[in-house]
């Protein structure tokens, strides 16, 4: 208990996903314009890390990895389909993505129009990819620790955007020298946040 | 000539980086030392520059509404042999980039010009593209890999420049900022204030 404790307040902290890693850089620095949407998609990526990454994580230990395939025959025990890792994860994210999207339309139209165009390109959100691939590196042995990985870096890449987001509503009422406004100020302000951040390294519960 | 162009835009005036402000994700983590920076930057030439041509034959066939799972499993066997590639032939540097060349398939500059570019052109000005993309990208990575390891650690690819200069004899010390990861989120940031204050 005390070990999945650890592991989630480390994934929100300590390796956050965005100032530790820098995953899902592209729609923070394009989405982070408004506190509102901003919320809204930190919400779908937690949700999507946190369907996805059990999934793979089951595919991972009873499909990929060498010789994970003799629950099924004891002659299999020496396939290893590792190689395969990276298109599997990424078909099973993009298969979830599409299935997220059409439960929230049939159920929730409100949440889906509001999300709009960001629950699609999810898909592509190196975050999402990336909850995959770490889990895969660090090898997690439950399945306990693998929903505190997926929820702590869900929740560390919630807070970071909208922690800019407010930040850059505002910015828009500060004079900012011309060739540095907009997408500059924002990498050197991400850049303080993550000076910050670092301060909570070491931390261990 | 017009091939040319496509090859040289991404450079400056286009870059995907500072410019269309794609594909950072990956760009950030790898720079740290400037050996992995030239791998990551070698391994995404090659996979935007083959995705480019491989979408681009491929554009008239492919149904609009599954292209992006089709794009996606094309670049994803291209990320998976240079994954392969990199384990058979430069072991240590691709346990160092670890998730990162995974990631080159999420990584927005291949899908933003397969999306933009390839699905629209012909084979070998998307073939131009590509190239041109991936060495923009790739600049900005030796760019930053030479500024966080010279003065992060002292080196270029394992040399140590600022000992051998007798550097350290007149008190000069490491910066050890510049290999923590956020620096390179502040170095990225000053180079994009620099090239738009050139433009004027």
């Amino acid at each position: 208990m005390q070990e999945i404790v650890n592991i989630f307040v480390k994934s929100i902290f300590i390796d956050n996903m965005i100032f530790a890693f820098f995953l899902g850089m592209c729609s923070y620095l394009a989405v982070s314009k408004t506190v509102k949407t901003s919320a809204g998609l930190g919400i779908a990526v937690t949700f999507v890390l946190l369907v996805t990454v059990p999934i793979n994580w089951l595919l991972n230990k009873y499909v990929l990895s060498p010789g994970a395939l003799a629950w099924i025959s004891p002659s299999l025990a020496n396939v290893d389909l590792s190689f395969l890792s990276l298109i599997m994860f990424i078909a099973v994210i993009a298969a979830i993505v599409q299935i997220v999207e059409m439960t929230i339309e049939r159920f929730s139209p409100t949440l889906y129009y509001a999300l709009g165009i960001f629950l699609p390109l999810i898909a592509v959100n190196c975050a999402v990819m990336g909850g995959s691939l770490f889990m895969q590196e660090r090898g997690y042995s439950s399945i306990g620790e693998v929903l505190a990985f997926a929820l702590g870096s869900g929740i560390g890449w919630f807070l970071a955007i909208v922690a800019i987001a407010a930040i850059r509503e505002k910015l828009r009422y500060s004079h900012i020298p011309p060739a540095l406004q907009g997408v500059g100020i924002t990498f050197i302000i991400t850049g303080l946040m993550g000076l910050a951040f670092m301060s909570f390294m070491g931390i261990k519960i | 000539m017009r091939n040319w162009k496509l090859i040289t835009m991404p450079f400056d005036k286009e870059n995907p980086i500072t410019v269309q402000v794609l594909g950072i994700c990956s760009c950030l983590a790898v720079t740290a030392q400037l050996k992995p920076a030239l791998v990551m930057a070698v391994s995404v030439t090659v996979v935007v520059a083959l995705a480019n041509l491989i979408i681009s034959i491929m554009r008239k066939s492919i149904p609009p509404r599954i292209r992006i799972i089709v794009q996606l499993v094309v670049v994803s066997t291209l990320v998976v042999l240079v994954d392969l590639f990199l384990k058979a032939f430069v072991y240590d540097v691709s346990k160092q980039l670890s998730v990162f060349v995974g990631l080159i398939i999420t990584n927005c500059i291949v899908m933003g010009r397969l999306e933009a570019f390839a699905m629209t052109n012909p084979p070998l000005p998307s073939l131009c593209d590509g190239i041109g993309n991936g060495l923009g990208y790739g600049i900005i990575l030796v760019a930053l890999g030479t500024v966080r390891e010279l003065f992060g650690s002292g080196t270029l690819l394992g040399y140590p420049v600022m000992e051998k200069i007798g550097a350290y004899n007149i008190g000069y010390e490491n910066n050890g900022l510049m290999i923590m990861p956020p620096m390179a989120l502040i170095l990225v940031g000053l180079i994009i204030w620099l090239q738009r204050s050139r433009k004027g």
